[in-house]
């Protein structure tokens, strides 16, 4: 146990260290919007379909999910509920607890993962799919450097290959460095398909990492102009009391 | 009037039957109705009410906080979660917490420098600022300790690095920092203490130590913008002439400024309260995880001016504990600047150019240090935290000097104006 801990924490220093040196790939523009009922609930859907047999969202009630997203409860238990799991319990995967160690670590929980990582970084990743021979599973990932997730959506999106370009290092020697990725084998969907399938994906991941944002928003605007109101009166006020100090 | 209180015990009816056994009437003109204060404050004199304001919002928010936080190490960070979402209003009363200690920060940052433009700390006002000092240093260990309840991994690594500066310390540090987490890591022990700390024993010695500050203050009355006694010129009622009762005139006033803070305070946590990681710091949205640093490991905002300083002093003769110590004295030098003023005028309107200047420069390296703070020590940024750290200490161990050398206009005899 004590070594595998060991191993993964070497895995994920080595990723970190990938990582920085790849950090200067611009991340794509998610141009998600909490607001898109429609949106959240096809991303829901797909959550559903392709993340949650290995990502949980922990943090997140099925029927809090379900009342946000105005989603029939019927609905909810008949299309988005796949596992034993009660509407009013949270979503957890179906990966037995032992399964840990079948990626090399245990897939992330993604309630959060909006409000850690960022959308953009999101949307980035789930377009940064690469092929790369080296790799357990057959790919790389533009965005997070052997990365220890398989390309789940590849029937969807296809695969692509990495687009590389020379460089000069500290020493002046010429180096191939990553510089983006190309399509290379078609998949189901049209780019602009897997664009707004992914958007979709991300937009609900953003709401779930805080279901509350819209409301508080909304809500925001109506306490702000009662502040304002309160302003002008504390204003009236404080001019009529002041009137007699000279 | 000739000034003859109604002295306890008079007084009819309910109010009358309190003040016989406690001086409630006493208190309310002592305190409010009959605190003299002088007609002229301006802008910069919002914020010691403020203060009082984002305390009270922070005590408050924080009893209903500790009503569903669980202080251990396994089920932290989830019981904020449960806060964000279950808890009826627990988002907004959690964000209300986290926006108030940022908010603390600014509203303190901002009373302390009123205090070096005006020397509000000159005497007979040590007391004041020497119990201000201690306000603000209490308040840098509580806002530490808070950090560290969501469990998040900053939370972890920020704890994990600012308990280790105590290992610097010669022969003790090891022994030391054992003692501080209780265990031989930042774990369910230490988290533990930190929450009592947090929620009792931190915010009953602030709370004192604000009646403190507080009475001293009125014991000697208000300082003002152009820096002079209003007691000298004293009414026929015996009230100076220059002064004014605080309520109703500066309870209306101060509610105005409540209201323009109220307004930046709810824009930020209804529309942002991550306020662009400066306040909620992406990398807490992930448990504590001892295995994996955060990709940088930064203090929040109002640490790292302090932070810089640490970064800036290398370590020498196979120890790190000048930075530590360069850190603690940027605090400590504070508590002695009424006595380092050596100016014969207490307002910077009438001190000479060399103060301002100095000020000026002390400000900006002050920001300057924040920047470096959060930046990774590398490029310019060391540097500059060199320089600026030496500008800080500066302003203070020269002010003798620099205050006395300086030209000084005359002080006017009554107060200018009033806002």
């Amino acid at each position: 146990m004590l070594k595998a801990t060991v191993l993964i924490a070497l895995g994920l220093l080595t990723a970190g260290t990938a990582l920085a040196e790849e950090g200067d790939i611009p991340l794509l523009h998610a141009e998600t919007d909490i607001g898109n009922t429609d949106s959240l609930q096809r991303g829901a859907r797909n959550f559903m379909n392709d993340c949650s047999g290995c990502h949980s969202l922990k943090y997140l009630r099925f029927n809090r999910m379900a009342a946000d997203l105005k989603i029939p409860e019927s609905e909810l238990s008949k299309n988005l509920i796949f596992n034993s799991a009660k509407v009013f319990e949270e979503i957890n995967t179906a990966m037995p607890a032992d399964s840990a160690d079948w990626f090399g670590k245990p897939p992330p929980d993604l309630s959060l993962m909006a409000r850690e990582r960022g959308t953009n970084y999101l949307y980035s990743y789930l377009h940064g799919f690469y092929a790369d021979k080296t790799r357990p599973w057959g790919v790389n990932n533009l965005y997070l450097a052997s990365t220890a997730m398989p390309h789940v959506l590849f029937y969807r999106q296809g695969l692509q290959k990495p687009v590389y370009k020379n460089e000069k290092d500290g020493n002046g020697n010429a180096k191939m460095v990553l510089a983006g990725v190309e399509p290379m084998i078609p998949g189901s969907m049209k780019p602009e398909e897997y664009d707004q399938y992914v958007r979709d994906i991300v937009n609900f991941l953003d709401y779930a990492a805080e279901p509350i944002k819209e409301t508080r928003q909304t809500m925001g605007i109506f306490v702000m102009l009662f502040l304002l109101v309160f302003f002008v009166f504390a204003y009236l006020l404080k001019k009529e009391y002041w009137k007699d100090v000279h | 009037m000739a000034a003859a209180p109604e002295s306890a015990g008079t007084g009819k009816g309910f109010i009358g039957w309190i003040d016989q056994r406690f001086p409630l009437t006493k208190l309310w003109k002592d305190h409010v109705a009959e605190y003299y204060a002088p007609k002229n404050f301006n802008f910069w004199y919002f914020f010691g009410a403020l203060s009082l304001l984002v305390l009270v919002n922070q005590l408050v928010t924080g009893i209903f906080l500790t009503m569903s936080y669980k202080p251990s190490q396994a089920e932290a960070f989830a019981s904020i979660e449960y806060i964000m979402r279950d808890v009826e209003w627990g988002w907004l009363i959690r964000y209300m917490h986290t926006t108030g200690a940022s908010a603390f920060f600014i509203v303190v940052y901002l009373h302390m420098f009123r205090a070096l433009l005006y020397g509000s700390h000159r005497k007979p006002r040590e007391l004041v600022w020497i119990f201000g000092c201690l306000i603000f240093l209490l308040l840098m260990a509580e806002a530490f300790l808070g950090y560290v309840l969501p469990w998040g991994n900053m939370s972890y690594w920020g704890a994990q690095v600012i308990v280790s500066l105590f290992s610097s310390l010669p022969v003790i540090g090891s022994t030391l920092v054992e003692w501080i987490r209780g265990d031989y890591n930042i774990a369910d022990p230490t988290l533990n203490r930190f929450f009592a700390l947090h929620v009792a024993a931190l915010p009953l010695a602030l709370v004192f130590l604000v009646i403190a500050h507080i009475m001293a203050l009125h014991e000697v009355g208000s300082n003002n913008p152009d820096g002079i006694d209003i007691k000298k010129h004293k009414g026929p009622d015996g009230h100076p002439l220059d002064g004014i009762p605080f309520h109703p005139y500066y309870t209306v006033k101060d509610l105005l400024g409540t209201a323009g803070f109220l307004l930046i305070f709810a824009a930020v946590i209804f529309f942002a309260p991550n306020f662009f990681g400066l306040f909620l710091e992406s990398p807490n949205f992930e448990p504590a995880n001892p295995l994996q640093t955060p990709p940088d490991i930064t203090p929040v905002w109002y640490f790292t001016p302090f932070y810089a300083m640490l970064r800036a002093i290398p370590s020498a003769f196979g120890t790190q504990v000048w930075g530590v110590m360069v850190m603690g004295a940027a605090v400590f030098v504070l508590f002695f600047v009424p006595w380092l003023d050596r100016s014969p005028v207490r307002s910077i309107r009438y001190k000479g150019p060399i103060y301002k200047v100095m000020l000026a420069l002390f400000s900006i390296s002050f920001i300057c240090l924040a920047v470096c703070g959060m930046k990774p020590p590398s490029g310019i940024y060391p540097i500059l935290a060199r320089i600026c750290t030496a500008i800080y200490f500066a302003f203070f161990l020269l002010m003798p000097w620099y205050t006395r050398m300086d030209s000084v206009k005359p002080e006017p005899e009554r107060v200018t104006g009033h806002a």
